[in-house]
């Protein structure tokens, strides 16, 4: 992709935003499509966030007890340093390097389908502002779902690394439960939670405008999924670098 | 009332639609015809503002719709209808609440009243049985009387129609036709048709307007158009062996049939 066609995407996208972030034509309608939105790209996200968290966390659990094997190190130092990683990264960014592939390809594939079979362009002669009454919703009720599933990814995750305390017990589940309680800090979670929301706008806005400006048939409207899937993991990686940097540094 | 005015239009530096100028007649179903990549789409593309003419004016009842305010714009589009090629019914709702939405978007009419309007449209189009099915569910033809139903939801002005018989069989071809020529008379509406059927023009055609590549080269009523000695046009229509043998007929009379010996 070359500087200038990456510049007019940027300017695109800045455009569209701007006639996504305006005031609903009828709040009865956004509020409609908004519950429908919630259900559809948070709560069915849900069983997903689960099942991974559960196994990441138990697999973080697993390496860390192996690697941290010195007796000058307590046990608990294993639920600790686990604590760390599925509050700081697996559940704010990991996750939403895997959210970026569901709900970033629906959101894509929904909206390019409707571009395409001019479902748009019969809102734009109705006078709506298809810009906004697709994308708003998605936007405002992925960032707001976005901490629910960041907290129960969380939960997830610590209770998997708690299952496998159980079964093997290296370390047994009180010391493990210790370390979790060790020296916490409330201000990771609320870290993590703004991270998680700023990531769902990137996930949901970029998807979106891959979609509305997907042109072609039912290929172009695939290729215009991939390529969203595509940015917003580069997009998350270098936010993630970039915000770790300005609130940790 | 709606004119164009030295229309152009351009993809790229080739021009699609050259210089054209027209005034659609009023209350009356008037068609774009000409061949496939002829431009008449993007014509009517630019009309109803999907896409942006590189010249010329387009003028609702004086007004340039080009140089008209976003606000006066989203009013002037409230009286539009438009029936597209294929339907283009919003695949998440029913054919009901389909029909409904831009009732719910723009109506202050409270739900019953909004529910009311919608189901007699699409009594109009004898669909009402359909109403809670999904666009999956319901045949091309359905689809198509769905859309039409969508677009006379907001009594609008104009109905726009993009290629409404494509896909169909002669019969519910016939039977759109009817329904769009019905719905002009009843409603009092101006209907803008883009076709390549010229069965069509013949049954519900009141103003014809000829394109090709990218230019107007004949504007007249069905009543004429068998005669003009336009080139492009003849080519056009009497590509058509049904309409060649009309004209056939027309020249020399019926042909004579000799009993068998």
């Amino acid at each position: 992709m070359s500087i200038t066609s990456t510049l007019e995407s940027i300017g695109e996208y800045a455009l569209l935003l701007r006639r996504v972030l305006m005031p609903p034509d009828r709040a009865r309608e956004f509020a409609k499509e908004f519950s429908k939105e919630i259900y559809k790209l948070g709560v069915n996200s849900i069983w997903i966030v689960t099942i991974i968290s559960l196994f990441i966390g138990a697999v973080i659990v697993m390496q860390i007890a192996y690697n941290i094997n010195s007796p000058l190190l307590p046990r608990s130092t294993v639920g600790s340093v686990s604590r760390e990683i599925i509050i700081l990264e697996f559940s704010s960014t990991v996750i939403c390097l895997i959210l970026a592939g569901k709900v970033g390809s629906n959101i894509a594939s929904e909206i390019g389908t409707m571009r395409i079979t001019q479902q748009i362009d019969a809102l734009d002669i109705m006078g709506v502002n298809s810009a906004n009454f697709l994308i708003l919703p998605k936007v405002v009720a992925f960032v707001l779902f976005m901490p629910v599933l960041v907290i129960f990814s969380t939960f997830m995750g610590l209770y998997g690394g708690y299952v496998l305390c159980a079964i093997t017990g290296n370390p047994s589940t009180d010391t493990y439960v210790y370390g979790i309680q060790f020296f916490f800090r409330e201000s990771l979670v609320w870290y993590s939670l703004i991270k998680s929301m700023l990531f769902g706008f990137i996930i949901s806005s970029v998807a979106a405008y891959y979609g509305y400006n997907a042109q072609g048939g039912a290929l172009d409207v695939g290729k215009a999924s991939t390529d969203s899937v595509v940015a917003n993991s580069i997009l998350i990686l270098m936010t993630d670098l970039a915000f770790t940097q300005l609130m940790m540094g | 009332m709606i004119e164009v005015q030295n229309l152009i239009k351009e993809f790229e530096g080739r021009v699609v639609l050259n210089n054209i100028s027209t005034k659609f007649k009023e209350g009356a179903v008037n068609m774009i015809i000409g061949k496939s990549g002829s431009g008449k789409s993007v014509f009517l593309k630019c009309l109803v503002g999907l896409l942006r003419p590189e010249g010329g004016k387009i003028l609702y009842d004086g007004k340039d719709f080009l140089k008209m305010k976003h606000k006066e714009a989203k009013r002037l589009h409230r009286n539009m209808g438009m029936l597209f090629q294929n339907a283009a019914l919003f695949d998440s709702k029913t054919v009901l609440e389909n029909v409904m939405f831009p009732l719910d978007m723009f109506s202050r009419k409270n739900y019953r009243e909004r529910k009311k309007r919608a189901e007699f449209c699409l009594e109009r189009v004898d669909l009402l049985d359909a109403a809670n099915l999904y666009p999956s569910e319901i045949s091309g033809g359905m689809m198509k009387r769905a859309a039409i139903a969508r677009a006379i939801a907001l009594n609008p002005k104009y109905l726009f129609c993009d290629e409404p018989n494509s896909g169909l069989d002669p019969k519910t071809s016939q039977l759109i036709d009817e329904l769009i020529q019905g719905i002009t008379k009843d409603l009092e509406i101006t209907t803008i048709v883009v076709s390549h059927d010229m069965n069509s023009v013949m049954n519900i055609g009141d103003h014809i307007i000829f394109i090709n590549e990218g230019v107007k080269e004949w504007e007249g009523t069905k009543n004429h158009i068998m005669d003009s000695d336009n080139k492009e046009l003849n080519e056009f229509v009497f590509a058509s062996d049904l309409f060649k043998k009309i004209k056939e007929v027309e020249e020399t009379g019926p042909e004579t049939r000799h009993p068998e010996a």
